[in-house]
């Protein structure tokens, strides 16, 4: 009964041409939520599709944008942090720095482009009945797609120090940081989203946010600089932690990062930051990784549920 | 024959001045000005449509017809009541199908035929045929922004009417086509409702609702103000009134039409 209803499976019915007896009277609106937009894969796949050749339409350089913005930020870090202020305190410090970005770009592009989304598709929203929530969906798909990319560059990177090695450890890091990352960008994007709508101030704090993001998280100084300096005063450094982006960068530098500092590359290491081969992470951080996981998916169900309140709204809403 | 739309007691409230900003809204509280203003677009509209009916929806310039296709489309959701279809809708709301202007008249097809529920292998078959209909030659592969009103209706009409699809909703289709465009618009149209697709049309032109609907609904200012026959539909809007310029509209309609058959 319900296969029917759905759009892309209601061909066989077309075929007995309006013998429409057993097919119900529905609400004609799309059924929304992520389910409906997850049954709909084609359609999300020419909308990702769209977005990918969208967003940089009309620009001479294209899709490497993509790559030009992040670079040249990650070298201005690279710069500011590795050379002018911690010169030798962190071995093979763009690796800890690049390997944090990799998720801090991902979560912080999904959210800002996912926020933007619905108002920058308005004219398909207002004339056609479609799951709304494929807008933030597609958005962040755009982003895990250009991350591909950086992820092939860090494990270059990691290569190229010639002591790189994976472990288990690895393995396992590598997916949850990302789960971490694409629950919460997710969630963000979709519930601002339908929140921009209303009062498109918030394009606006969104920006401000993602904007302060990376330096709230330990990616262009080490978690252990955090822990020194608050030594005295546990309460903010569990505050500090309570940050789930913090979480995803010291998963993925637990699993790109570390993996590569040899015994020797430690002891050059200088000892201002407080690096240690053996105590560069918070204590738990396998637990903090699997609760926040959890912490995300609750989250994703809450920004549906915000959604799907403003959801009817948002045609009238958009002039 | 089943009932092919319900429309149940719809009304529909929308806000005027949404996007004030805080000051404006303070400064209107001091000065003891009305804060919230708003209005019915649809007020308790009731009706039913058996399948294959041809509606014919007529009406002044804001009297909700646009609004209630919305509703029957499932773009917008009714303040209170509700609405219900049957099958597959397909159609066109306010001359235009949504077009993302970047994209070409090619991406746009596929797009617009997703988001009105076919499948990739279905639009591939039928895209032959959606593009000899919109006329759009080497425009096809071209963005939709270059293209002029007429030619992106074509686009969209073009999609619209190639959805298998049991409710055809048509928005003043025939705005913004040049003649022979409309004579094959109105052909297409007549070939929908004989194959039993029920038919929502929405129209200024009282000859091309006469020639096309089964019957006639009226919206006054967000309320039904007439439903029944078409020609009495058309005496209540006073369309059928001698003055001179309805009749050389009508003529030219009739004249446009009569070429056809």
């Amino acid at each position: 009964m319900t296969d029917q209803l759905s759009p892309e499976t209601a061909t066989a019915s077309i075929a007995v041409r309006h013998d429409l007896e057993h097919v119900p009277l529905v609400d004609p609106a799309a059924k929304g939520g992520l389910v409906g937009v997850l049954k709909r894969r084609y359609l999300l796949t020419l909308m990702v599709k769209r977005e990918l050749r969208a967003r940089y339409i009309g620009s001479k350089m294209g899709l490497a944008w993509s790559y030009i913005d992040p670079f040249s930020r990650f070298l201005t870090y690279f710069f500011v942090f590795g050379i002018i202020l911690g010169r030798g305190q962190v071995p093979h410090f763009a690796i800890h720095l690049f390997a944090g970005m990799v998720v801090v770009n991902l979560f912080t592009t999904s959210f800002n482009s996912g926020t933007r989304s619905i108002m920058q598709n308005k004219s398909i929203v207002q004339k056609m009945p479609l799951p709304r929530e494929i807008f933030p969906i597609s958005a962040m798909l755009v982003s895990l797609y250009h991350t591909v990319p950086q992820l092939v560059i860090l494990i270059g990177a990691c290569l190229i120090t010639g002591s790189f090695t994976p472990d288990l450890g690895t393995l396992v890091a590598t997916p949850m940081a990302f789960a971490i990352v694409i629950l919460l960008g997710t969630g963000m994007g979709l519930m601002f989203s339908a929140i921009n709508v209303m009062y498109r101030d918030w394009t606006r704090v969104v920006q401000i946010f993602t904007g302060m993001l990376p330096f709230t998280v330990p990616m262009m100084y080490p978690y252990t600089l955090v822990a020194q300096r608050f030594k005295d005063f546990p309460v903010i450094e569990h505050f500090y932690l309570l940050n789930p982006i913090t979480s995803a960068v010291l998963l993925m530098q637990r699993a790109f990062w570390i993996t590569t500092v040899s015994p020797e590359d430690a002891k050059d290491a200088g000892k201002e930051w407080g690096f240690k081969l053996d105590g560069s992470f918070p204590p738990h951080l396998w637990e903090r990784g699997l609760i926040f996981i959890g912490v995300g998916i609750v989250f994703l169900a809450f920004a549906q549920w915000v959604f799907m309140r403003l959801d009817d709204k948002i045609p009238d809403r958009l002039i | 024959m089943a009932t092919s739309i319900e429309v149940d007691h719809v009304s529909k409230l929308f806000h005027k001045h949404y996007q004030r900003t805080l000051k404006q809204t303070l400064v209107a509280r001091m000065r003891g000005r009305k804060i919230k203003d708003t209005f019915w677009a649809l007020d308790d509209v009731a009706f039913d449509v058996e399948q294959g009916e041809a509606i014919g929806l007529m009406g002044l310039n804001g009297s909700g017809k646009s609004t209630l296709l919305k509703h029957v489309m499932g773009v917008m959701k009714p303040t209170s009541g509700q609405v219900r279809t049957r099958g597959r809708v397909s159609g066109l709301i306010a001359t235009g199908a949504g077009f993302h202007p970047e994209m070409t008249g090619r991406e746009n097809i596929y797009m617009n035929a997703a988001i009105l529920g076919m499948t990739k292998a279905e639009t591939d078959a039928k895209f032959p045929a959606m593009a000899e209909f919109a006329e759009l030659d080497d425009f096809m592969d071209q963005p939709v922004g270059n293209y002029s009103s007429g030619m992106s209706a074509r686009l969209g009409f073009s999609v619209a009417v190639h959805v298998d699809c049991d409710v055809f909703i048509a928005d003043e289709v025939l705005a913004v086509g040049d003649q022979p465009f409309k004579r094959k618009c109105m052909k297409k149209m007549e070939e929908i409702r004989n194959s039993g697709v029920t038919l929502f049309y929405v129209s200024h032109a009282a000859a091309s609702v006469r020639k096309m609907c089964t019957r006639v609904i009226v919206l006054e200012k967000g309320r039904i103000g007439f439903d029944g026959d078409v020609d009495e539909g058309i005496h209540y809007l006073h369309y059928d009134d001698d003055d001179e310029l309805d009749v050389a509209e009508e003529e030219s309609v009739a004249a446009e039409l009569g070429s056809e058959i």
